[in-house]
């Protein structure tokens, strides 16, 4: 299609409003340039779908995602923003409002809204419950009807305040797709009845997502990380330059053998991957004069703190076609029904492992000219609406899973490896919705197994999670009538209709011989 | 089985092993279920697992996987069922003579507890159910004591779903091991539990006040069958009885629905959650305070 076409083609979609059209023409613009200069072989990976920029355009001028210092901003005000420092929650709210306008990212719109009970606290000594309550509740409001981006990220916790306690209350209370809501869970300083609050409120809307916290920190420095969009843990006032996913489906499906996997075609490819990462992230450094911001002048983020996203995908089908290579190499046939694959066998999950751990090992010793001490960061991708028969990150294909317990004990040994996030779902029946503390002690014990986060979708919900964003299952149904108001249920709508989501399966709790209202 | 064999090798004939449950007692709850079961309901929902298999072997030929075959163990026939094979066409089950289920294992309490050692982190328990749990009544106890006893796996509590059909000779010999039990009332009036059931309902109020007075009644359970079960009819004498045990005892309501259910029980209506509601009101104007609904309707 011509460019002109297709610009016409946005100008009059029906269902975009202008702001949602400016931002497609943009989109377009930036596409119409020609590609940063990159090796021919790096554009045949990219061609062959085993490596993907995530469509973050030609030439980027931006960071992926930025995660500002708040506590900062609201302790020296701006210059840049005319802002004197911010005395009392009013000021704070107003000034966080105006700073989130400011805040780019991949979606134009900020993906970290801050530690949002931290750098509130210190506004709100001696302010009457209610007062407080009313005050989030309105700049609660105007997050979902201003910024309307799942991708957009509050955290809370791990400490037991006033502000963590309202939020979570507020959340439950509104149910909004946005803002997106992280509870970090600290086992040696958070109250078992604050996580139960939090467990409760993902029985009635499918957030927070409860971060292990020790594990998070241990794996950043003293100024602290944040987790952001799709369960990115990034350092604070730094962000993710940019983030090149790896097609592990891709990549298995070009091997021989297992041998082969790991000495030749999984080492060219993170080679490739690499490659790709350093020319991204040199145009955005050297070229785009991001950094030129005014958030580097007042020192709300700093260069040396930017890392590039090692993104992965499709581990469950890489894992599949190598036993399957590695059974055609001992030709041994089976008439089993037994449940065999990536996330059911001992095997498959040891080989994931291994595939994990080579991952990890090539991440840490590959130095990048702008990361995080010198390095990228592993992240386990939670996929695209454009992807189809590829399972995001390391996640077990939907409609497979296994029960919720196998389900994490399959899982956990790869969390250890993937330090900018990994996000599994663990989708869990309605029934739960009764029983709160049957979600506690799962997440509980799950965390404690070394998950890194752990996220829940409940069946029933109307609120559900797509890939790593929450949208509303009747605005799904709506969306193809009448638009949306929200940016991500468009992605959500091809999301369903490519990966299959909605056939998820909800876990049927003693199908046969408990129908759950009867037992 | 042998007196003198140690306890650890007693064996239940298990129908399903569920590592995960929400529905089966306080938060998350590791279920056995048990086959066998000495009520006939008319309303069952799982109807194969009320018989025992005497080995007659009809069910081998239809078997699409193979996965059955005869083999003869302690001098009986007895079918072999091969896990990995099935396919869960449940065909063995719609033929089998005695409403039984080919598809048993048989674990020894050693073996329960390893599993139930392998996912101890994520449950806040167990729940035996059936069938009728307590008609194994001597692996249940075995199978707790061993759970008290063992200081990795003591803070687990131990529960029982029953019919309440055991004697009271038998809750003495379990309660020191039990942590509580669900008990299901299917009818007010014993005519109307002997129709539903076969059998009438003495020993289920004897075994709900022995556990009330115990505090081990985790709670009485009434399934809600419109124009068939007894409970609006007998409201004011239900809700009495249920005060006496207590103003805060735990009624769970359940809907009589279609799923699983065979023959005569077919033609009752479903229960709808307007005739719930309805039964909850009734027992709340009378003074209960602590209903729970079904967190879903077929």
């Amino acid at each position: 299609m011509l460019l002109q076409d297709k610009l016409m083609q946005i100008v009059t979609n029906p269902l975009l409003s202008p702001k949602q059209k400016s931002n497609y023409l943009a989109l377009e613009a930036e596409a119409s340039l020609p590609y940063l200069p990159i090796s021919t072989e790096v554009k045949a990976a990219m061609n062959g779908g085993v490596i993907c920029d995530m469509f973050e355009g030609h030439t980027p001028f931006k960071p992926r995602y930025v995660l500002p210092d708040y506590a900062r901003y609201l302790e020296q005000g701006s210059e840049y923003l005319e802002l004197v420092p911010a005395q009392n929650l009013d000021e704070a709210l107003n000034a966080l409002t105006i700073l989130y306008h400011h805040v780019p990212s991949v979606t134009n719109i900020p993906v970290y809204l801050g530690q949002l009970d931290d750098i509130l606290m210190p506004f709100v000594e001696g302010m009457d419950a209610d007062v407080l309550y009313r005050k989030l509740k309105l700049f609660w409001i105007m997050l979902d009807r201003t910024l309307p981006d799942a991708f957009m990220h509050v955290n809370i916790g791990p400490t037991d305040n006033i502000v963590c306690r309202t939020l979570l209350r507020i959340d439950a209370e509104l149910k909004q797709v946005a803002p997106n809501l992280t509870f970090m869970y600290d086992p040696a300083v958070t109250p078992d009845e604050l996580l139960q609050i939090a467990a409760t409120n993902i029985c009635h809307c499918s957030k927070p997502h409860i971060a292990n916290y020790p594990l998070h920190a241990s794996a950043f420095d003293k100024r602290g990380f944040g987790i952001v969009s799709c369960y990115n843990a990034l350092p604070l006032a730094g962000g993710a330059n940019t983030l090149v996913r790896l097609n592990l489906k891709e990549v298995a499906l070009k091997a021989t053998s297992i041998n082969d996997f790991f000495e030749r075609v999984l080492p060219y490819y993170c080679s490739l991957t690499f490659e790709l990462i350093e020319a991204r992230s040199a145009f955005l450094h050297q070229e785009s004069h991001f950094f030129d911001s005014f958030l580097v002048k007042e020192q709300l983020i700093d260069e040396s703190r930017f890392a590039p996203m090692f993104g992965i995908y499709g581990m469950a089908e890489a894992v599949n076609i190598l036993q399957a290579l590695m059974t055609n190499e001992t030709n041994t046939s089976s008439q089993s029904n037994k449940p065999t694959g990536y996330g059911h066998s001992m095997d498959a999950n040891q080989l994931g492992y291994r595939i994990s751990a080579a991952l990890d090992s090539i991440v840490k010793s590959t130095p990048v000219t702008y990361g995080y001490h010198g390095r990228a960061l592993l992240h386990s991708q939670g996929g695209i609406s454009l992807d189809k028969d590829v399972t995001p990150g390391v996640r077990i294909p939907y409609g497979t899973e296994p029960n919720p317990i196998a389900h994490i004990q399959a899982l956990a040994l790869h969390h250890q490896y993937y330090t900018a996030g990994i996000s599994d779902i663990l989708t869990i029946d309605e029934t739960v919705k009764s029983n709160p503390q049957a979600m506690f002690q799962l997440c509980k014990a799950a965390l404690e197994l070394g998950f890194r986060e752990f996220t829940a979708n409940v069946a029933s919900n109307d609120l559900m999670r797509v890939t790593g964003y929450m949208v509303k299952r009747s605005d799904i149904e709506a969306f193809k009538q009448c638009g949306s108001r929200l940016n991500t249920t468009g992605l959500g709508a091809e999301a369903a209709q490519n990966t299959g989501i909605l056939q998820r399966q909800a876990r049927v709790i003693a199908h046969e011989h408990s129908p759950c209202v009867v037992n | 089985m042998s007196l003198t064999k140690p306890a650890i090798n007693k064996q239940a004939i298990v129908s399903q092993l569920l590592p995960f449950s929400c529905v089966d007692g306080p938060g998350s709850r590791l279920v056995l279920f048990l086959q066998g079961c000495n009520y006939q309901c008319k309303n069952c929902h799982n109807p194969h697992t009320i018989g025992l298999c005497d080995g007659c072997g009809d069910c081998i030929a239809t078997c699409p996987d193979k996965a059955l075959t005869l083999i003869k163990a302690n001098n009986k026939h007895q079918i072999h069922w091969d896990k990995d094979r099935c396919s869960q066409c449940d065909t063995c089950l719609a033929v089998c003579p005695q409403q039984a289920n080919p598809k048993v294992t048989r674990y020894t309490v050693e073996e329960i507890l390893a599993i139930i050692h392998h996912q101890r982190h994520f449950i806040n328990g167990i729940t035996v159910s059936g069938g009728e749990a307590s008609l194994q009544l001597p692996f249940i106890i075995e199978l707790f004591k061993a759970i008290k006893a063992s200081p990795q796996l003591s803070q687990l509590t131990c529960m029982l779903d029953t019919n309440g059909s055991l004697s009271l000779t038998g809750w003495h010999k379990l309660l020191p091991f039990l942590d509580g039990a669900m008990v299901d009332l299917k009818a007010w009036q014993k005519e109307t539990h002997r129709y539903i059931t076969g059998r009438d309902n003495h020993a289920v109020f004897k075994s709900i006040e022995l556990l009330a007075q115990q505090q081990k009644l985790y709670e009485v359970r009434l399934l809600h069958i419109p124009g068939i079960t007894d409970f609006e009819q007998g409201i004011d004498a239900l809700s009495c009885y249920l005060l006496r045990l207590g103003a805060n005892t735990r009624v769970k309501l359940n809907a009589f629905h279609h799923h699983g259910v065979v023959d005569e029980a077919l033609t009752w209506p479903s229960c709808t959650q307007t005739d719930i509601e309805a039964l909850a009101s009734s027992l709340t104007q009378r003074g209960l305070t602590n209903i729970v609904l079904p967190s879903i309707y077929l």
